[in-house]
């Protein structure tokens, strides 16, 4: 490729972050030092697009910003067009092309944060700091809703450091980061609905996140010594009958994705776990990945196994760097003990796993934006068809699956498919997770059987503080939709939920008091999809911030013409955009407007 | 000229509107319907499906699906004037035509009245793309106030044609928009003013420096323009030139995208290098007289 480059220059730190990821460059046609050698042949380095991201991050990690001239030399060690990798670097929030102090921190204000008090702690750092921008920034959420609201200070260096605030007080106290555990009331208590029934959360807290040996001694590795003697048809076998669905949100049956990439005569196949968890209000990954990694690295071998992958991915949140460093360790550890790498338990199957970490972008989570940003592409979402078990990660065939939907896989090898869909209902088997914020007095991740009400959720985590009551709940994140409170007996399975005209998403249950300001949670969740949509296609492009303006309108004085507006942006996105994104933008909004009366009873103006 | 045949392909039978087509397989919804409105579906490059003005219902679909990428399948059923096919295109008018300067784009004064879209109904406080021309070099102009972010120009100035890769979509959302490297100007950037990404652009957000003055002149009179075709004479290539010529002036040059040729693309010398033609012949004049 015939690359023009401006004449920037990286410094030697800007350098030795790149090539500490990349190694040195092997000749003055990638960035080295020119030699005779060079000028006698022209030994262009292969293209390595897939590395940009990483790449990306090797500088804003080590200096906090990526210069003009660490941009060109990246290019130059991977050969990719200046101005495509600039499009990428421009794509995600947390790379900045601006200098900025090497600790920036992320104050969370989205809606948990929001309903929490953010508002309040964002005032007092202005006052402090002075307007957000370079050294502190308002932020979407970051996952750490049990302990709203909450900041993530992320400080550039060698190597980079972070530090976790949640609650966070205006002062910035700091302390150490509670353990994972702190987040599953369910292990701390007794009584009923207490932690004996755990299945998917049953070693957090219990077993140390570090040890491969504590994980092997509580039956960690059982499941996929069973995977190897089923084999990989039995083990499709067994994931369809016991009747597995995603759990990231869609609900398509696992087993079916698995046999349809199985099957599939072009190789090599790859397995992605999607791990870049960004739906507002969403923590339950990041509590199965920091308190259990290895079982999510058991489950990614499993189903590697049955689909015949070698190469496996996590694509993890930017924002989790508890998570990756545990993941981190955890592949490493079993690495070392032949349980990932070229003969996994000396059964001649060879997989491995690589991170890839995200860099703030909620639209990466979508299955196909995941490729294209593992590619080093811009994170936008691809049509459909082809699907991703045809044409997946670099056109392969891919399965990509939720953490919880891979960590269920485990109970379903150690108890059988039968044991395993006898627990909930004949829609929605197994248990889920749920990740319970907002105005309650227990907030966190919550295991119970599907076939629970949210009324019986609710009840365990102890309902609504004292003297307060019920407002709403939002069930299924920005992309989900509102409940009233008489309406606490919907079961919360996939087939009660839909039935009810609402949807269990990823498992957010934020509930809102009769202090919560409605209006300001829907104008919260218009302006984070404006921000979050790729701008790939008009509908959600423009939608969203149509949606926005006109929310603001009626935030000031409700009328007619604006909600019926609002309604037809909202039919042009759920029927003409290209992906998840703009399809759900307005489910919440409509929800609120239709079942909550919002804009429209007397009570809301 | 020989065109070289396809191969034979199969056919597949889909009904649209209530009435049955029969297409070759592998051929896209909007072959059977080429009346639907398209912005961003160029005919030489890889459909994109960004704009979804081109929306049609297929019965079986939750969602309204692109005509221009969509393959047809045998037993479609499509539906292309339904109420929420008129709905999508209408809001997507209104949608782009409250952001975006459609003032030069062919075809949406028309669509808009078809489709009985309002873009003023989001108000005078609705967000725009408006912004400053970019003048920064003699061949060729960037309004991006009119641009719709169809992605074309930067799939011909990449790799579906001219391997350049001197443009890029950068940001995100609605501030995602056409940049070069760090927003340079085109002289520094490995732009080779080809031209190939002002010949893909349906909104006349890039156009010829020769077209954007007299544009702005008032002199840009289109009807009475004559369009000439010849054969480029600057190299062995053989590449088609189309000379849009008015008051006997070279005013701008394009190339046939069925051209097997070019496919519409032209190099600096074939889409730019005309002057000399004028220039001599006003020389010669001079001398006869």
């Amino acid at each position: 490729m015939d690359l023009r480059f401006r004449d920037t220059e990286p410094t030697d730190e800007e350098r030795a972050a790149i090539d500490a990821l990349l190694g040195p460059p092997a000749s003055g046609w990638v960035g080295g030092a020119r030699t005779d050698d060079d000028l006698r042949f022209a030994a262009a380095g292969e293209q390595e697009r897939d590395l940009l991201l990483p790449a990306l991050h090797a500088v804003n990690d080590r200096i906090g910003w990526i210069s003009e001239g660490a941009l060109d030399y990246i290019c130059r060690r991977l050969t990719v067009p200046p101005a495509d990798a600039y499009g990428v670097a421009t794509f995600y929030s947390m790379f900045s092309l601006k200098p900025r102090p090497s600790r920036v921190l992320h104050v969370c204000t989205d809606l948990v944060c929001e309903a929490r008090g953010a508002a309040g702690l964002c005032a007092s750092l202005e006052e402090r700091l002075g307007p957000p921008g370079l050294s502190w920034q308002r932020s979407p959420c970051l996952g750490l809703c049990e302990r709203a609201p909450a900041a993530l200070a992320l400080e550039a260096g060698d190597p980079p450091a972070h530090a976790v605030y949640g609650p966070a007080d205006a002062a910035l106290t700091e302390f150490a980061e509670p353990p994972v555990e702190a987040a599953v009331p369910q292990s701390l208590h007794s009584g009923p609905g207490a932690g004996d029934e755990l299945v998917l959360l049953r070693r957090v807290g219990v077993v140390d996140p570090g040890s491969l040996d504590d994980y092997r001694s509580t039956d960690g590795y059982a499941a996929l010594r069973r995977a190897f003697t089923l084999g990989p048809a039995g083990i499709i076998r067994e994931v369809l009958d016991a009747g597995l669905v995603g759990r990231g949100g869609a609900a398509f049956p696992t087993g079916r994705k698995w046999e349809a990439t199985a099957r599939q005569p072009d190789h090599p196949h790859y397995l992605v776990c999607n791990a870049d968890e960004s739906e507002p209000g969403t923590f339950k990954d990041r509590v199965i990945m920091e308190g259990d990694p290895f079982a999510l690295i058991e489950a990614m071998t499993i189903a590697a196994y049955a689909t015949g992958c070698r190469k496996g991915y996590i694509y993890l949140r930017g924002e989790y760097p508890r998570a990756f460093h545990r993941l981190t360790g955890a592949i490493a550890a079993a690495r070392a003990r032949g349980l990932l790498g070229d003969d996994v338990m000396g059964q001649g199957f060879a997989f491995d796993i690589e991170i890839r970490r995200g860099a703030g972008a909620y639209i990466c989570g979508e299955e196909t934006a995941i490729f294209n940003s593992i590619e080093g592409q811009r994170g936008e979402p691809r049509s459909k068809p082809p699907f991703p078990v045809e044409k997946g990660l670099f056109g392969k065939p891919t399965v990509v699956n939720n953490v919880e939907t891979l960590v269920n896989v485990l109970p379903i090898l150690l108890s059988g498919a039968s044991a395993y869909a006898a627990t909930g209902t004949e829609g929605s088997t197994g248990t889920k997770l749920f990740c319970l914020s907002g105005n309650v007095r227990r907030p966190g991740l919550y295991e119970l059987p599907f076939g629970a009400t949210l009324r019986d959720l609710l009840d365990l985590a102890g309902g609504v503080p004292e003297g307060r009551s019920l407002r709403a709940v939002l069930l299924g994140g920005a992309a989900g939709a509102f409940v009233r409170p008489d309406e606490l007996d919907i079961p919360l399975t996939f087939e009660g939920t839909r039935a009810a005209g609402t949807t269990l998403g990823s498992g957010v249950v934020l509930v809102l008091d009769d202090g919560a300001d409605l209006v300001k949670i829907l104008l919260r969740i218009a302006e984070f999809f404006r921000d979050e949509s790729c701008g790939q296609c008009v509908p959600c492009r423009v939608g969203t911030v149509r949606q926005e303006e006109a929310l603001h309108r009626l935030a000031i004085k409700p009328q007619a013409g604006d909600l019926t507006l609002l309604r037809e942006v909202g039919q042009v996105m759920r029927d003409a955009s290209i992906c998840g994104l703009g399809q759900t933008a307005w489910n919440a909004v409509e929800s609120a407007i239709d079942r909550l009366g919002v804009f429209t009873s007397e009570e809301a103006s | 000229m020989s065109v070289p045949l396809p191969p034979p392909r199969r056919l597949v039978e889909i009904t649209v509107d209530g009435e049955p087509v029969r297409l070759p397989e592998g051929s896209t919804i909007l072959d059977a319907c080429q009346d639907t409105p398209t912005l961003c579906y160029g005919d030489t490059l890889t459909p994109k499906n960004a704009c979804r003005v081109c929306v049609v219902e297929v019965e079986g679909s939750r969602t309204l699906v692109p005509a221009c990428s969509r393959r047809a399948e045998e037993g479609m059923k499509v539906s292309t004037d339904s109420e929420r096919v008129r709905h999508s295109r209408k809001l997507v008018l209104e949608l782009l035509g409250s952001s975006v300067d459609l003032s030069t784009t062919p075809g949406a004064a028309e669509w808009i009245a078809e489709y009985d879209a309002d873009p003023q109904r989001f108000g005078q406080e609705a967000a725009t793309v408006e912004q400053p021309v970019k003048v920064d070099n003699d061949l060729y102009v960037r309004d991006y106030g009119k641009c719709i972010m169809c992605y074309k120009c930067v799939d011909a100035c990449g790799d579906q044609w001219q391997n350049s890769f001197a443009i890029t979509v950068a940001g995100r959302g609605f501030d995602s928009h056409i940049s070069t490297e760090h927003d340079a100007p085109l002289t520094d950037s490995a732009c080779v003013y080809c031209g190939n990404c002002v010949e893909v652009c349906p909104t006349g957000a890039l156009s010829f420096k020769t077209e954007f003055d007299m544009r702005a002149a008032g002199t840009w009179h289109e009807e009475e323009q004559t369009q000439t075709t010849t054969i480029c004479a600057y190299c062995g290539v053989g590449c088609n030139l189309t000379l849009h010529v008015q008051d006997n002036e070279i005013v701008k040059v394009t190339s046939p995208h069925d051209n097997p040729v070019t496919h519409g693309n032209l190099c600096i010398k074939g889409r730019f290098g005309f002057q000399h033609v004028q220039n001599g012949r006003s020389a010669k004049q001079t001398q006869k007289d």
